[in-house]
């Protein structure tokens, strides 16, 4: 499908479980794979609860996983003992985090704050620490009148840039962005969401962008993968996912979203109830309960995530009909408002 | 803006201040709005525009110690609610004026069952005895969906969607005639976020409701409302049809505003920012606030702040380079 050199990072059936105690275990991540090429974004989608942060933080392993490969360069990390080798890849890979009001330390200024990566890997020598400081700021466009500010002088947009300055300070390769957006007004969101590409494109960057706007996800990314219930249901280019989306979930979660567009107005498929526990899941469809289409078998067995088309998974029983059945559903007028 | 005699809620020149410790805060500058008898209005604008003290302020639920309401009168059958006793307001709140909070987690309370929740409102204004109320909860909780088996269930065991859903029944109670919705699905997902706006829409057809919308995001108010007020520091700078304002935005910050949302439809590789920072409430820049941040400003811009002028008979600016451009 990809040449294999050409890959950056690729995930292997990735399981993260928690046990909860009373013999319950709480299916976070279940059977994750994807792969993601150098300099591209893979955006990952779901509501809350799905287990989108949980596949970012294991990824950057914050926490271990049940099972599952993680291959970084052909290597995989989670294997890795070796102490230098494992701080060479933290250098590699970087995170920037949701909320810029609780990653940042308040205690340190600014410039503490971005020094610290250096300090901690010793890149740089104590005097040629403020020049690359300075080329840093720069290329965030982060002021030097800030560096002796404390993080709570800043507002919300300003916190998110030292965050992102942060995660680039090492040079890395691949960073996680967990909903690195979701907390901002629309124009400082704009701002960052522009640096992030920006800086993409000039350092040759791999993000994995977690969000549950699908705007902005398909704003940023090359590739977007929907998740629910700790599962990847469909995985596509982003034109892709748009134009030809199959997974009835994908459809109703297209559907959600108000738009802003006065002309078009299209059709709504309201899902019913709310998202099931993740806590020992039984082996079938995890949305058949909620799926206007499901059937007997999608209560019996799980599908798999199959390829329909080259670089399109879906994981459904009738990923092939579902645009069918979508069609015929807005005849009978069965999915304006009601919910089905 | 439109017939006289169908205006539901007046309000004029509206000013709210907060004294805190690091000085006054202009919260509200010179408000002018009206909402219309079975109107939808959307209210929108960045966090810190003033949209929910607006709210508040309506209702006169504003912090007593630090907000002060320095002027403006808000009308609302005949009578001047700005000026109006403890008593009499509550009179007001929760059957004329009700209001569905933001947070579903927080605006409920804990300790006492839904069903109970909803009958206080009934028993307060419709002075019904406790059965009787109970009953009529039992109906409202059907009408948003909900199963009337679980009116004696407490906050807790309800997920973030039911709770808001409570959160309307509540609030629908007593049919009132004007419901505020401050950021009612902000913090759900957006398939319950779908559910509600449905629910919502429904039933503002159904009860025939004129609704004040706050939110921040565009999209909501082109699918709920008729019209729209963006806000920008205290102030209504643009207003008219949601049609109109969306597909012609006249004011440079509505520009920004719609240029900065990631669609889902066209594709632009970059999105517009606006330039600049929120204006800092503690101290307002003279003239139009909005100045420092505009690419087309004037002379005058820095002085004078603009009046509303009328673009076309649904469509209103208040902005000095709109006006000569005409």
């Amino acid at each position: 499908m990809m040449l294999e050199n050409d890959t950056l990072v690729e995930v292997k059936n990735l399981k993260k479980y928690f046990n909860v105690g009373k013999g319950k275990v709480l299916h976070a991540v279940d059977d994750v794979s994807f792969s993601l090429k150098k300099g591209h974004t893979l955006g990952l989608v779901g509501e809350s609860g799905c287990g989108k942060s949980t596949v970012g933080s294991v990824t950057m392993r914050l926490q271990d996983p049940t099972s599952g490969e993680l291959l970084f360069e052909g290597k995989d990390i989670f294997k890795c003992k070796d102490k230098k080798e494992n701080l060479q890849y933290r250098r590699d890979m970087q995170i920037v985090f949701q909320d810029p009001y609780s990653s940042l330390n308040p205690k340190k200024t600014i410039r503490s704050i971005l020094a610290e990566g250096y300090q901690i890997h010793h890149t740089v020598t104590k005097g040629e620490l403020n020049d690359v400081l300075s080329l840093l700021s720069e290329k965030t466009g982060i002021s030097k009148d800030m560096w002796e500010q404390y993080p709570h002088e800043l507002d919300g947009g300003k916190r998110q840039v030292v965050g992102i300055a942060r995660a680039l300070s090492l040079n890395p390769k691949f960073i996680v962005c967990d909903e690195p957006v979701s907390s901002l007004d629309v124009s400082v969101q704009a701002k960052v969401l522009n640096l992030l590409m920006d800086l993409q494109e000039e350092m040759n960057l791999s993000y994995l962008f977690i969000s549950h706007d699908l705007s902005v996800v398909k704003h940023i990314s090359d590739r977007i993968a929907v998740m629910y219930l700790g599962q990847i249901v469909e995985m596509a280019d982003k034109d892709t996912l748009f134009s030809e989306t199959m997974h009835p979930y994908s459809i109703a979660l297209l559907s959600a979203i108000p738009k802003v567009d006065v002309e078009n107005k299209v059709s709504r498929i309201v899902l019913k109830g709310d998202v099931p526990s993740p806590i020992n899941p039984k082996p079938i469809c995890r949305f058949a309960n909620r799926c206007w289409m499901s059937q007997q078998i999608c209560f019996e067995k799980e599908p798999e995530l199959l390829e329909v088309a080259p670089g399109h998974c879906v994981k459904c029983h009738f990923a092939k009909e579902s645009r069918k059945l979508m069609a015929g559903a807005e005849k009978t007028g069965l999915n304006s408002g009601e919910q089905i | 803006m439109n017939q006289e005699k169908d205006i539901l809620l007046k309000i004029s020149d509206f000013v709210v201040e907060f004294r805190t410790e690091t000085g006054t805060k202009q919260a509200i500058n010179h408000l002018d709005l009206a909402i219309h008898k079975g109107e939808s209005l959307g209210l929108v604008g960045e966090s810190g525009a003033g949209k929910t003290t607006t709210a508040l302020g309506i209702l006169r639920l504003l912090p007593k110690h630090s907000a002060k309401i320095k002027s403006g009168i808000i009308e609302f059958h005949g009578q001047d609610m700005a000026k109006m006793s403890e008593k009499r307001l509550m009179e007001i709140r929760g059957d004329k004026i009700s209001m569905i909070f933001q947070n579903p987690l927080t605006s409920l309370n804990p300790v006492f069952t839904v069903g109970e929740q909803i009958a206080m409102v009934l028993r307060k204004h419709k002075k019904l005895n406790s059965r009787q109320a109970m009953e009529e909860a039992g109906k409202l909780m059907e009408t948003v969906g909900i199963a009337k088996e679980r009116i004696r269930d407490y906050p807790h065991q309800f997920s973030g969607g039911m709770r808001q859903r409570i959160g309307i029944a509540a609030a629908l109670a007593c049919s009132p005639e004007l419901l505020i919705a401050d950021e009612p699905t902000t913090a759900l997902d957006v398939t319950i976020q779908a559910q509600i706006l449905e629910l919502m829409k429904s039933l503002q057809s159904q009860y025939n409701t004129s609704l004040l919308m706050i939110t921040h995001n565009l999209g909501i108010i082109s699918e709920l409302c008729k019209n729209v007020a963006v806000m920008y520091a205290g102030t209504i700078i643009e207003y008219g049809t949601v049609k109109e304002v969306f597909s012609n935005p006249m004011h440079p910050y509505t520009k920004g505003l719609l240029g900065a949302i990631p669609s889902l439809d066209d594709h632009k590789d970059r999105l517009v920012a606006i330039p600049g920072e929120v204006a800092n409430p503690y101290h307002l820049p003279e003239g139009c606030s909005f100045h420092p941040r505009c690419g087309c400003k004037c002379e005058e811009c820095m002085k004078v702040p603009p009046e509303m002028v009328e673009i076309n008979d649904s469509h209103f600016v208040a902005c000095w380079a709109c006006r000569e451009g005409k």
